[in-house]
């Protein structure tokens, strides 16, 4: 493996005595797709947002594109707000709630951070968001404000606003679950794209079938570690009890949640 | 008795000059306690306890003293200390530190609005926080506001009146002047009354034009 391009060593996080990340280390090689799953507040997206620093780490070690920062509060190499806007700036986030900026149009939303942080032309920024809106398959819409697109649609605007500042790593969090079940598919076709352009991604998910398909690696939270990890095989084959129960529960919840649904309509009609 | 039009060839002009007076205070105020309100607010939401709390009492005064008082208070009770004001400039000053209490208060309630959402998929691409609020947040919550700040806008407007106290010439004290030699104090409070209406009024329009200017979005 070539040298890796985020490199996290013992990431700890706490939230007054919660302590919400025990230690968790991490290499992602530049092309990767690593899928993180896991229970509900196991610390998968607090895992994300240490990352990008939108909570930083009591402590633990973190190398990305030649930044690398301490995160123990007196330690010389703690980040800079400097250096933390520098990082977030080359790793794009996209959250559950697409939080698109409802006063521009989609286009704005898009040539935004270019423009400003970048300080890319408007003339370059417009023409690259035009670009990236076609291959979202949202060119005419570009002029339209948020509130008219679907939750599919807002949440492909806030991956493209995301690829407008030509990150090198993607972190995806629970990007599909505020979605009706009939706009999940457009966004994880987006995704899958991705990763086969060769984006390295990060993506906290629910979606297994998802996870078996597109990632290199999969990786199973529980109660702030890092419990089993692996190829997507371990979505077949788990090793640990826990991950085997996790799996159950999801499948059960499915098939649970298939059947509430069909009787649903079955009723209406 | 004298016909309306040889009236207001007379007292036309004083009472447009009055009025003039009025609108540019109103306007200086309101530039004056949006600075005063923005800060306040902000400064409500620091990471600091001596800034909150410093914001917290300014709050607290304003909301809890008579407007006139603090008219006097700037007007008068400053030379004491020697900042001597000219009439105008301490009635725009008092009246801005006072509007800009209620301007902090509306511009608190319209940053609770937005998500919190809003501003982490900024930071997540790299903006500053002050660059956040600047371009994403609070232009959000100026069209979230604009209804209240319109209102708080037209007390501002009203209050200019008090300043007759304070021998600013504007509607009232011209008005009272006019009283003065005529004794027709009905007549007199009522144009008072027809020129604030009519100004009151355009503000109305022109922020009712503002809003369907931005209801199409979001
Ligand atoms: N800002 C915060 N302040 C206090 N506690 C927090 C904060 N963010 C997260 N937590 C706590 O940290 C724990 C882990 O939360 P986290 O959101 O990382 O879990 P998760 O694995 O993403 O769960 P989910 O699947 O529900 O999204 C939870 O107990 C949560 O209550
Ligand atoms: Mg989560």
């Amino acid at each position: 493996m070539s040298d890796p391009l985020l490199k996290l060593r013992e990431i700890r996080k706490s939230f007054g005595d919660n302590e919400v990340l025990k230690g968790v280390s991490l290499e992602v090689a530049a092309g990767e797709v690593v899928s993180i799953i896991g229970a509900s507040g196991s610390g998968k997206s607090t895992f994300l947002r240490s990352i990008n620093a939108l909570e930083v780490p009591q402590s633990g070690f973190m190398e990305f594109e030649g930044l690398s920062f301490d995160f123990r509060p007196e330690s010389r190499l703690f980040p800079t707000p400097a250096q933390l806007q520098s990082l977030r700036a080359r790793v794009g986030m996209v959250f559950q709630s697409y939080n698109l900026w409802p006063h521009m149009t989609v286009l704005e939303n898009v040539t935004h951070a270019p423009i400003r942080l970048l300080k890319m032309p408007r003339a370059q920024a417009r023409e690259e968001a035009e670009a990236l809106l076609s291959r979202i398959g949202l060119y005419e819409k570009r002029h339209s404000y948020p509130a008219r697109l679907s939750g599919g649609q807002q949440q492909r605007v806030a991956i493209a606003r995301a690829l407008a500042m030509k990150p090198r790593l993607m972190l995806f969090d629970e990007v599909t679950s505020a979605l009706d079940p009939e706009l999940v598919h457009e966004v994880l076709v987006l995704m899958a794209s991705l990763a086969a352009d060769g984006m390295t991604m990060l993506l906290v998910t629910h979606e297994i079938a998802f996870a078996r398909d597109v990632s290199s690696r999969v990786l199973f939270f529980d109660k702030g570690v890092i419990a089993e990890e692996g190829s997507p095989e371990i979505l077949r084959n788990p090793e640990s009890e826990r991950l085997q129960q996790f799996l159950h529960r999801i499948l059960h919840d499915r098939v649970a949640h298939a059947v509430s649904k069909s009787s649903g309509e079955g009723a209406q009609a | 008795m004298v016909n309306f039009f040889d009236e207001f060839k007379i007292y036309g002009p004083g009472f447009l000059e009055a009025s003039w007076t009025v609108f540019g205070i109103t306007i200086l105020t309101i530039a004056v306690s949006w600075v005063c309100g923005l800060v306040a607010a902000l400064a409500q939401r620091s990471d600091w306890k001596a800034v909150r709390m410093a914001a917290g009492f300014y709050i607290w005064f304003i909301r809890g003293t008579p407007t006139l008082i603090q008219v006097f208070l700037i007007y008068f009770g400053l030379p004491q200390i020697g900042i001597r004001l000219d009439p105008f400039t301490a009635g725009v000053i008092a009246l801005g530190i006072n509007s800009g209490a209620y301007v902090a208060e509306i511009v608190r309630g319209g940053l609770t609005a937005i998500q919190r959402g809003q501003t982490e998929s900024a930071l997540a691409l790299g903006f500053s926080p002050a660059e956040t609020m600047r371009t994403i947040i609070l232009p959000q919550v100026f069209r979230i506001i604009l209804p209240s700040i319109t209102n708080e806008a037209i007390s501002t407007l009203k209050n200019t009146s008090l300043l007759s106290t304070i021998t600013v010439v504007e509607l009232t004290l011209y008005a009272q002047t006019l009283i003065a030699s005529t004794f027709r104090p009905f007549e007199f409070y009522i144009a008072v009354a027809v020129i604030y209406l009519l100004l009151t009024t355009i503000l109305t329009f022109v922020a009712s034009w503002l809003e369907r200017r931005y209801a199409n979005l979001g």
